[in-house]
């Protein structure tokens, strides 16, 4: 199984290397400099290379790749996961997951890795275990546990371990009782050049920030739980009642986490929140373009369409950009021909428009691809697939919690090809 | 040193610390004296005897080894500590330890004592992490030591500690090979582990230990299926793949029928060729007839029910949110299921595409390698599969690889019109893979050949070098498979190279030109005009391509050609190049015939205008699914260090029978049903009698038989019917001693009490033999010939009986299955009274009592399998069931496959009450019993089955409910009004009430047309529930969920009679209303049900030990139903 793990950072400097079985030397990360030196972008690295004597398997995230090295077979998703699994587990302890976090909590991180695999096979990864095991850094405890050289290791076993649910520690008190779920959905679309939708579909997830006193017993029914196509759950989930009622009963871990993704089927027709009206061209032999893109609203069901950002990979030849937005703000960056226009809310009556020209290279023939058009976007109180819940229920446990629900409908990969 | 500036310089060093100085500490960079000066003071504050010192000191050292720094030095101040109290300190102990033991193995045995110690440690954490340790340090020397502490845990009491066994495994078998024999000893026994919490680990272990040992895994393939979705999610990847290694030894491919006529009976003609000799004519016919004949003498697939358990088990497991896990059961399908069912991963295959760039970098790959085998899987899902401007190269030509093996006649359309935006995109690398993807598209479907090729020779005129060539190379692939369809497109080529500047695209065309100048052979001396023309401005590669054409043209039409061919040799002679110089050189000697020339020349055609061979356009992932699919193998094209090969399937299907594992038999119940079926057949006497008669005589004959003569059941396996059996039999007996009444005498008032008392009393002796009749066979000796009396007088009643009328049948039924009444010394008039309260019931008899007896038979082979007291004698209490209720039991009897829900509640004994007494009802007397019947127009009440008996003198009118008091949350559904009861006459009415699961009665006024009466109907608590059907597993999950405040235990000594397995499950059933459990032991009896109204689980188990001990556990949620309960079955087994 996983051997080692070596974490580097974007300038190519391993800054973290941990070993479950002996030691390898750090030098097998020259085949991984290779590779990166190889790809033109960070994430054309491969995700599997073969060296002669192990192999590297490797994620990106946060611009630090996470290194692990096997020897022998292994399915690589199970590597791959797990990996993602502890940068998922470093999020959740430190808030975010970069270098400098990384190296200010070395021993936590260490303890945290020496946990979650023994010899190389994953022990524990639930994050309630961990937490009982290990406790997460707080400012406060920071200074005290300084002052009074006291402990951040859990002292009692993780009875999670060895309950029923091993996704839920033991012994959880709340003064408040509170359920809040969060159903958001995204919106995968690739619009062509004429405005036609060529794939459209709704990925969404209901994430749920759960903290209730004991052990809660909790059923979620929706309105319309056949829109649902394809779900995956969280172990919590009661998979039979699922497929025989289509309820969500489960045991939640404490606090937070995923509780389903689910895809909408594609049969239903997806709403397309926006459209955008563009005109990009370059003339041959003139060193000047045009650009006019219009924005404006479509299928929104009467919500404002908030935090639009656009974004466009320029062709290699503009040099600069001259333009003229009717609201919000747009940033031009020369070196990575990123175009960004930060649009804020979208205004029925006067739609945003950005105007104005771009410089090319002289001389240069004219690029023969118009730029894609990424945008992302924002519908508050809405699932735009028409999912609703019912109702929560509770059980098991006496008192009544608080429960708050929340739609969202976000821009996922929105596409508009020009 | 002083202790105080030990002191200091540990304060320096704690600010610092925990904190982002870790990162830059300035020893890394480095003067040799600073660092040995720091690991100094590290030392000191080891030996510190503060713990926050020592834990700063350990922090630090951890913070050295994560960023790759040698501490190695420090190894024998880090060991001292490894028995310190402070958790954290220990903790980084081992750390450093596990990191430099291997480094320093003399002082790394200092510390094994301390583990050693911790490995008997009452708490299982410490027992675990010891042992963690150890088993971690790679010190060959303690191998004995490590074997040692790994069979011990295996054997632990807890779970935990026995994963952590698990885990030890691999570990000390990388150290020492050699244990390995001693080590597989172990995985044995975890392997047998029940527990969720081993199985993954233990699997792991046999993986990496002994792969190869898949006998290993029989006894545990259906426990395996069975816990697979409980196991966290880890363990899952690893024993889901493991199975799909040990299905494919195991069980008969699934599309066998399907590939042969596939491929079209290759194999199987062979295979007949070596039979018969065939002639060639009629070959085609007589191979499809023969084919035809093979596929009908092959046995029709029949799945082996363990093949359907894995794939059944696995299949919710794609809705895991790991993405290792779905992938695993991926392929598992692609591997086991039958093609029809494979469909069912593509969806979830499609939702990994959602996930990080990684999880679809290998998926996509599998994906691929899935969409050449069986295409039709994704093609629903074609436009999940487009490209995103910002997806990162190697995902895009992934994604344009599977959508060019999606492509088919159909879509190739919409999937070109995709393509034709891909080509414009900025990644060039990406629009080379896309074009070579246009190209296969084109060689596959014939349709879209030419238009592929026009797209293709458009794009010759980009500016792009790469995509030049890259058409150029594809389209010259192209031209080579289509020879007959050349001139059009080269015509056009050579149009293109008035306008084409790009050299290399240039150079291709003047090739192509070349090599099918036979097809134009008008133009290529035109364009090698052209060329010739404009040579001396041509690019290197475009000259030697010119030379090239002239050459192939010279030798094939050499009088149009011969002087511009030389004209080019010459310019060719002087070109700066020496490259184009030798070339024009080399080919003057050979094509142009002089004295000098060599018998080269002679071939020179042959040697230019050779046939190419045409390259082939496949996909890289073809073939690629001999590697198990989502291995590491299989992503790299290339067998990885530790692959297991995926077997071929077997030719024929080894024994499943190895998988037979004794207490499992019990929990899976399909197998179990299989087994009494197939003991149901070595007792033909039961079937074969058809008719009814015979059949009648048979089973009143039967118990006498073996009472007399000592059978104890005829076979081993068939035991468990008799069991079931006679111990529903001795239900009715123990029914009537218990309740003093069964219902029908409790009827007729006039019955005298001395009668029934003696009746009871020998009946009861006849129960018992029965009951213990292969036990105690003495006894049954002794009571023989009373017995042998009994029987006679019954017969001879029996044929009276059967003499008089076609109604009797129905006393009959009774008297033959209860057998009390034939020794009644009933007067004929009672009997006839009972006949009438029969005759008021419309439905035909005849048909009735053949169900009853159907049902009987039925009971006895196979709902023993479900319920274990499904009496027989029961069914005379049943002749009070409505109608419908008869009716129901009459689906039941039709087959076993109706026998699902409705047999796990079975009427099995019902106890009748007094509503109304003859007196105070004057004359009218009502009773109630439960019938434990599902109450179909409110599944949360409970049946009631109301008998109204009219002694009095003259008829009753308008039998009816009112004024219902109830406690809060009851319900009653009132029976329907009986208008009529004449005088004499009885009549039965269903009632249903909610009693919400409270012990409350139901009060209310029973009215006639002249008198109301005030009752009330009050359940014992046995009635408050309703039978379900668990696993035995299901069973201990839920038992280990209802613990503490819900678990009532009583102590208790059984009643003498109530000694054995069936006495118990009968009197348990007697007194409420469950279903028996599947258990292993027979020490155990175990029952489940849920209340009627909240549908809480309601488990009972009664462990039996020496001399009648027995200990009674209750669960149940509603504590109050679980006390009452205790009590009740406490005294139904003690009385």
């Amino acid at each position: 199984m996983i051997h080692s793990l070596f974490l580097v950072n974007a300038s190519g400097d391993i800054f973290l290397e941990k070993h479950w079985k002996s030691v390898v030397s750090r030098s097998v990360c020259d085949y991984f400099f290779e590779a990166q030196e190889r790809a033109t972008e960070p994430e054309n690295v491969p995700p599997v290379i073969p060296t002669p004597h192990h192999y590297l398997i490797s994620v990106l995230r946060h611009r630090i790749y996470f290194v692990a090295v096997i020897q022998s077979e292994v399915p690589p998703l199970f590597v791959i996961e797990f990996l993602h699994r502890v940068v998922d587990t470093f999020q959740d302890y430190f808030g975010v997951c970069t270098e400098a976090a990384i190296k200010d909590n070395v021993v936590v991180v260490y303890e945290l890795l020496e946990e979650m695999l023994d010899n190389g096979f994953p022990l524990a990864t639930e994050s309630n275990i961990l937490k009982e095991l290990i406790k997460p850094p707080t400012i406060l405890r920071t200074m005290v546990n300084t002052i009074t050289g006291s402990t951040n290791v859990g002292e009692q076993l993780p009875t999670g371990q060895l309950s029923v649910v091993p996704w839920r520690r033991t012994g959880v008190k709340y003064t408040n009782n509170e359920a809040y779920f969060d159903v958001v959905e995204e919106i995968d679309a690739i619009i062509d050049k004429s405005g036609s939708t060529i794939t459209a579909e709704i990925q969404g997830v209901i994430d749920a920030c759960v903290k209730l006193t004991g052990m809660p017993d909790l059923t979620l029914s929706f309105m319309n739980p056949r829109l649902l196509d394809d779900v995956s759950f969280h172990p919590c989930v009661r998979f039979k009642r699922w497929e025989a009622e289509r309820i969500l009963s489960f045991i939640p871990p404490d606090g937070n986490f995923r509780l389903l993704s689910y895809h909408v089927s594609s049969q239903n027709l997806v709403a397309i929140p926006v459209y955008v009206k563009h005109n990009i061209s370059f003339r041959e032999g003139s060193s000047q373009g045009r650009f006019d893109l219009t924005l404006g609203p479509k299928q929104t069901m009467g919500k404002a369409v908030e935090s639009v950002l656009v974004s466009s990979q320029l062709p290699r030849g503009v040099l600069n950009a001259n333009l003229n937005p009717s609201q919000g703000t747009y940033t031009f960056d020369p070196v990575t021909k990123m175009l960004t226009w930060d649009v804020g809310k979208i205004n029925p009556q006067k739609l945003p428009s950005l105007k104005g020209t771009m410089s090319l290279q002289a001389g240069a023939s004219k690029p023969d691809e118009n730029p894609t058009i990424n945008i992302q976007l924002k519908i508050q109180q809405m699932a735009i697939s028409g999912l609703k819940v019912n109702r929560l229920d509770m059980y098991g446990e006496k008192y009544k919690p608080f429960k708050g629900i929340k739609y969202m409908t976000k821009a996922g990969k929105f596409q508009v090809r020009t | 040193m002083s202790a105080s500036s030990a002191f200091n310089d540990e304060k320096g060093g704690s600010s610092s610390v925990g904190e982002p100085e870790y990162g830059h500490d300035p020893a890394s960079g480095g003067i040799f004296s600073s660092d040995y000066k720091r690991h100094d003071d590290l030392k000191e504050m080891l030996d510190s005897n503060k713990d926050s010192l020592k834990l700063e000191a350990m922090k630090r050292i951890v913070a050295m080894i994560a960023r790759g720094k040698n501490a190695s030095d420090l190894f024998p101040a880090v060991v001292k500590n490894v028995a310190c109290k402070n958790i954290e300190v220990k903790k980084l102990v081992y750390v450093y330890l596990v990191r430099y033991a291997e480094e320093q193995q003399d002082l790394a045995l200092l510390s094994i004592s301390t583990f050693q110690r911790g490995l008997k440690d009452p708490n299982q954490l410490i027992r675990a992490s010891a042992l963690r340790v150890l088993s971690s340090i790679r010190v060959t020397i303690i191998v004995p030591i490590m074997m040692l502490a790994i069979k011990e845990a295996a054997s632990d009491m807890s779970p935990y500690v026995r994963k952590t066994a698990a885990h030890a495994i691999p570990k000390l078998y990388s150290l020492d090979p050699e244990q390995k024999d001693q080590l597989i000893e172990v995985i044995e026994k975890l392997l047998a582990d029940k527990t969720t919490l081993v199985a993954g680990s233990v699997v792991m272990a046999f993986e990496e230990v002994c792969p190869e040992r898949i006998d290993l895994i029989h006894k545990n393939y259906r426990k395996l299926c069975n816990l697979l979705i409980d196991v966290e999610e880890w363990g899952q990847v690893v024993i889901i793949n493991m199975l799909t290694r040990y299905a494919r030894t195991q069980f008969l491919n699934p599309n066998i029928n399907e590939s042969l006529l596939e491929e079209g009976g290759g194999g199987e003609k062979t295979f007949y060729g070596s039979d018969e000799d065939e002639d060639d004519d009629d070959e085609d016919d007589k191979e499809k007839k023969a084919e035809a004949a093979t596929l009908a003498k092959r046995k029709p697939y029949v799945m082996d029910p363990d093949h359907r358990l894995l794939l059944r088990n696995t299949k919710p497991l794609l809705q895991s949110r790991n993405a290792a896990v779905v992938m695993a059961v991926a392929q598992l399908y692609f591997h086991l299921a039958p093609k029809a069912e494979i469909g069912v991963i593509a969806k979830a295959l499609v939702r990994l595409l959602r996930s990080h760039s990684e999880v679809q970098y290998v998926v996509l790959q599998n994906v691929a390698t899935m969409t050449i085998k069986r295409r039709g899987m994704f093609e629903p899902y074609l436009k999940s599969f487009y490209i995103r401007s910002t997806d990162p190269t190697q995902i895009k030509v992934l994604k344009l690889e599977v959508l060019t093996n999606l492509a088919n006649e159909t879509n190739i359309s919409t999937i070109l019109r995709e393509f034709q935006t891909y080509i414009k995109s900025m990644d060039k690398d990406f629009v080379a893979a896309t074009i070579q993807a246009i190209g296969r598209c084109a060689t596959n479907i014939g349709e879209v050949r030419d238009t592929c090729l026009n797209g293709l020779v458009q794009l010759l005129s980009n500016r792009d070098e790469l995509v030049v060539a890259e058409s150029v190379v594809v389209i010259k692939k192209l031209l080579q498979m289509q020879p007959e369809k050349h001139s059009d497109i080269i015509k056009h080529m050579a149009k293109l190279t008035d306008n084409i500047q790009v050299p290399m695209a240039r150079a291709s065309i003047l090739w192509l030109i070349g090599e099918y100048c036979e097809h134009v052979p008008k133009i290529a001396p035109d364009v090698l005009r052209k060329m010739a023309k404009s040579f001396t401005n041509e690019e290197d590669i475009v000259k030697l391509q010119i030379i090239n054409l002239s050459a192939k043209l010279y030798l094939t039409n050499s009088k149009q050609t011969k002087l511009l061919t030389q004209y080019v040799l010459n310019l060719a002679k002087y070109d700066q190049n020496y490259d184009i110089r030798d070339r024009a050189r080399f080919i003057r000697q050979l094509i142009v015939p002089t004295e000098k020339s060599g018998a080269l020349s002679k071939y020179a055609k042959k040697l230019f205008l050779a046939l190419k061979p045409a390259p082939v356009l496949e996909s890289p992932f073809k073939d690629r699914d001999h590697f198990q699919l989502g291995s590491l193998s299989h992503l790299l094209n290339a067998k990885a260090g530790g692959y297991q090969e995926l077997p071929d399937w077997p030719e024929a299907a080894p024994d499943p029978s190895v998988r037979n594992v004794e207490t499992e038999e019990v929990v899976s119940t399909s197998e179990g049903r299989i087994g009494l079926l197939g003991a149901w057949r070595e007792v033909p006497e039961w079937t074969k009698c058809s008719s009814r008669e015979k059949r009648k005589e048979k089973k009143v004959e039967k118990p006498f038989y073996s009472d007399s003569e000592g059978e104890s059941g005829p076979t081993e396996s068939a035991d468990s019917e008799l069991d079931s059996a006679s111990g529903s039999e001795s239900g009715s007996g123990s029914e009537e001693s218990g309740s003093g009444s069964e219902s029908d005498e409790s009827e007729e008032g006039s019955e005298s009490e001395q009668e029934s008392e003696e009746d009871k009393e020998e009946d009861k002796k006849k129960k018992k033999k029965e009951l213990k009749k292969p036990v105690r066979e003495s006894e049954s000796e002794q009571s023989s010939e009373e017995e042998e009396e009994t029987k006679r007088e019954k017969k001879s009643k029996q044929r009276k009986s059967d003499s008089e009328s076609e109604s009797d049948e129905e006393e009959e039924s009774e008297s033959e299955s209860s057998q009390s009444e034939s020794e009644d010394s009933e007067s004929e008039a009672e009997v006839k009274k009972k006949k009438k309260a029969a005759d008021s019931k419309p439905p035909p008899k005849p048909v009735k009592t053949e169900n009853k007896k159907e049902k009987k038979e039925m009971s006895l082979l196979d709902l023993d399998d479900f319920e274990p007291s499904p009496s027989p004698q029961v069914t005379p209490v049943n002749t009070f069931m409505s109608n419908s209720l008869v009716t129901d039991l009459e689906g039941l009897s039709l087959s076993d496959s109706v026998l699902s829900s409705a047999t796990i509640t079975p009427s099995s004994a019902s106890k009748s009450y007094e509503l109304l007494h003859r007196i105070t009802g004057e004359g009218l007397s009502v009773e109630y019993c439960f019938s434990r019947q599902p109450f179909s127009p409110d599944g949360n009440m409970v049946a009631v089955q109301v008998q109204f008996n009219n002694s009095a003198a003259s008829e009753t009118k308008n039998l009816h409910m009112e004024d219902v008091k109830l406690q809060c949350g009851m319900r009653v559904k009132e029976f329907p009004e009986i208008e009529l009861l004449p005088a004499g006459e009885a009549a039965t009415a269903v009632m249903g009430i909610d009693f919400c699961d409270s012990t409350q009665a139901a009060n209310f006024q029973l009215c006639t047309h002249t008198k109301k009466f005030f009752v009330s109907i009050q359940p014992p608590v046995g009635e408050l529930m309703r039978p379900v059907f668990l696993t035995e597993n299901e069973f201990k999950k839920e038992q280990g969920q209802l613990m503490g405040m819900n678990e009532i235990t009583e102590r208790l000594t059984l009643d003498a009679k109530c000694r054995n397995e069936h006495t118990i499950v009968q009197r348990v059933t007697t007194a409420a209303n469950l279903s028996r459990v599947p258990c292993g032991s027979d020490k155990e009896c175990r029952f489940a049900g849920r209340t009627v109204t909240s549908g809480s689980l309601v488990l009972v188990s009664v462990v039996t030990k020496e001399e009648g001990a027995a200990q009674l556990t209750v669960n149940c949620e509603k504590m109050v139903i679980g006390t009452m309960l205790v009590k009740d079955i406490l005294l139904a087994l003690t009385q």
